[in-house]
């Protein structure tokens, strides 16, 4: 998988009806401090959008507010069109919208490929008798997550590792264990929180190929959060940055590198 | 060496303090006169012992990596799993038989451990497996226990149709209880459901007009045979008992041998149903919400349903465990539902092993059968009861059997993508 980007995403930059994902005005106030203060941004399907910023931005922040982990103080969150702020978090991610988070949150003790079943679980036959005489319905549900979970673990290359403790796993296992974890469960959308942190370069470079082709080849919208600039800049289709809970700049990885505001909030003044 | 000593020294006074209580003074009644007098010798012996014990300890190794790991996890060996049908039926087989063989006392200790073995599976559903600290546990015992001696009482209803009866009324109560409390977690969870325990308790001692308050309700039906009796003489006009219809003498510890295989059956079917669940999604997210809720809810999973399910679930199957309890004893009162019973089951639940099924019955069989066999030993019961927690906590804090992740066979490589 090379870095190429989907023609079909770059074809159109501005928002368009059918945007997948619109983030309107939203922001969020914890007491006296308001961790996102406006921010607007809209995502097309299948593109690959970064949120940057300093540390203390509130790009993890916005994350929570469109995942419905926070019940944003202002603003509105569409997916498809339907208004997903203020929904409770489970019901968002039916939607189709599952995140990873900054500090894994695997089920450790639980092995590799129960991971995977769990995050299925909306998806199988969890009526309480046809599991407890085992009906045909349920033998195949089952059957045919342990295949999902099969595929998928070859496609991160952990199949080897199955039946191992999730917790035992190396660091960036870990991370591709909960990559993995969402996308089986078919998402529109996938909110991925410093995916590379803790990453080796060579592993890095392997999460660059892995998000392209989970975009490529399962349709998926990226949305992420990392401050590892030789990933954003290579993946994003676009960039949106953020510094003291506030937009400052929207555009390509070109226009963001030549901005003078992004500059500044970078480096900081000359 | 000096440090070791002192530290000897220490512990051995320690020691010396706590068990001048427990064995230094003997009270000596001289007729209407009580008095303490200080009997110095065993404490003098114990301390020796601890002084001795400390002094000449070796140190030990600390492992490190995996050899660490093998050493505090250790696993059971494996049976082959061609041979786990046949040791479990084996077992079984035996469970059966060995009633015609053993002696009353033998039959009614076994049929007491049995109810433990239910109340143990059901609670360690809640706390080993959706890891949800509940101390009420035995409200929902008594719920069961109320249920089907009111039933009996007012309706006549039989014991069998009383038994599903109680188990929706402990789930139901689970419910109810559930809904409010369980957005709490960990320790105030385990407080709500202290005091809730308490409650039903205070409720059954006070509710004179409907549980008889203290004096509890007795002559409780116990459970028929296709509506054979086992007693004596038929209860009502008509009515037929077992050895009449079989044409048998009358044995009185009959009536124990068919409630021991009762309580087998019932026991059982439990063991069977947990192990189909927690094979199934809802047992998966037990856990999984036991490891973290969070990642739970940003997978779609509503936290509600499954911790409303895990807790109904475990008061069912004390509901169930409760109506057998009551049919047994014939008699019940609220004393038999005090918070240690709550305390014992989840005793039995951590000695056992969180999460473990095997480790959960054995350790209900060791916590009713040893101080029975272990009378004359009863005034150090809970002493030697809070020695076995406190060593397990140190050497084998995840229970006697320890739960092993069950191993999923893998289908054949998959190249369809889904």
């Amino acid at each position: 998988m090379s870095l190429e980007s989907n023609p079909a995403a770059t074809a159109e930059t501005t928002s368009t009806p059918s945007a997948l994902l619109e983030v309107r005005q939203l922001s969020m106030r914890f007491g006296g401090l308001l961790a996102v203060d406006g921010v607007s941004f809209d995502m097309r399907p299948g593109q690959i959008f970064a949120i940057i910023g300093p540390n203390g931005a509130g790009k993890t922040t916005v994350f929570n507010c469109i995942g419905g982990f926070y019940r944003p103080t202002s603003g509105t969150v569409l997916l498809d069109g339907q208004p997903i702020h203020g929904l409770p978090s489970h019901r968002i991610a039916r939607q189709g919208l599952v995140r990873t988070f900054q500090n894994l949150r695997l089920f450790r003790t639980m092995t590799v490929v129960e991971n995977l079943l769990i995050s299925q679980h909306t998806q199988l036959e969890t009526r309480l008798l046809s599991g407890l005489f085992k009906t045909p319905k349920y033998r195949r549900t089952e059957t045919e997550a342990l295949e999902r979970a099969v595929f998928w673990l070859e496609k991160v290359g952990l199949l080897h590792l199955a039946n191992r403790e999730a917790g035992n796993l190396a660091y960036g296992q870990q991370r591709r264990l909960e990559i993995a974890r969402c996308m089986i469960t078919h998402p529109k959308l996938l909110l991925l929180d410093e995916p590379a942190a803790g990453l080796n370069p060579q592993e890095t470079r392997d999460l660059d190929r892995l998000i392209n082709a989970l975009r490529s080849e399962h349709q998926v919208a990226v949305l992420l959060i990392e401050h590892d600039m030789s990933l954003v800049m290579g993946i994003s289709d676009d960039i949106l940055v953020m510094e003291y809970g506030r937009p400052i700049a929207t555009g390509t990885p070109a226009e963001i590198q030549r901005n003078p505001r992004v500059i500044k909030a970078y480096l900081g003044e000359e | 060496m000096p440090r070791n000593l002192l530290e000897a020294v220490l512990v051995a006074l320690l020691a010396g303090l706590l068990t001048v209580p427990i064995l230094g003074i003997h009270i000596q009644v001289d007729g209407i006169k009580v008095s303490l007098q200080g009997n110095a010798m065993p404490v003098l012996a114990i301390m020796a012992v601890v002084f001795a014990a400390r002094l000449f300890q070796v140190p030990q190794k600390a492992a490190t990596g995996m050899a660490y790991l093998s050493q505090r996890l250790p696993r059971p060996p494996r049976l082959a799993a061609s041979y786990r049908p046949v040791l479990i039926g084996l077992v079984i087989v035996v469970a059966i038989v060995w009633p015609f063989t053993a002696s009353r006392s033998a039959i009614d200790i076994a049929t007491l451990a049995l109810i433990y073995v239910m109340l143990g599976l059901g609670l360690n559903v809640v706390v080993g497996f959706a890891g949800l600290l509940d101390l009420g546990y035995v409200a929902f015992y008594a719920v069961g226990a109320y249920g089907y001696a009111l039933l009996s009482m007012h309706w006549g209803l039989s014991f069998w149709a009383c038994l599903p009866l109680c188990v929706l009324m402990a789930a139901a109560t689970g419910c109810l209880l559930g809904f409010p409390v369980l957005r709490l977690r960990g320790d105030y969870l385990a407080i709500v459901t202290l005091g809730f325990g308490e409650i039903i308790r205070l409720l059954l001692n006070n509710l004179n007009a409907l549980t008889g308050g203290p004096d509890g309700i007795g002559n409780i039906a116990k459970p028929t045979l296709f509506g054979l009796e086992f007693a004596r003489e038929p209860s009502t006009e008509g009515g037929v008992t077992f050895h009449q219809f079989f044409g048998l003498d009358y044995h009185s510890i009959d009536t124990l041998i068919f409630l021991y295989l009762v309580a087998l059956g019932m026991a059982l079917l439990i063991l069977y149903v947990i192990n189909r669940l927690i094979r199934m999604p809802i047992g998966r997210a037990w856990e999984a919400l036991r490891e973290d809720e969070i990642a739970c809810r940003s997978l779609g999973l509503n936290p509600t349903t499954i911790k409303l399910s895990a807790f109904g679930f475990g008061a069912s199957t004390a509901g169930f465990a409760g109506a057998f309890f009551a049919a047994r004893q014939g008699f019940i009162n609220p004393e038999s539902f005090t918070f240690i019973e709550s305390a014992i089951v989840l005793a039995i639940v951590v000695l056992g092993g969180m999460g473990s099924q095997l480790g959960v019955i054995l350790a209900a069989i060791a916590l009713t059968a040893l101080p029975e066999i272990a009378r004359q030993f009863a005034e150090y019961r809970m002493l030697i009861f809070g020695l076995v927690l406190v060593l397990m906590m140190i050497w084998r804090p995840q229970g006697l059997v320890p739960a092993s992740r069950p191993r999923l066979e893998l289908p054949e490589r998959a190249e369809t993508a889904p």
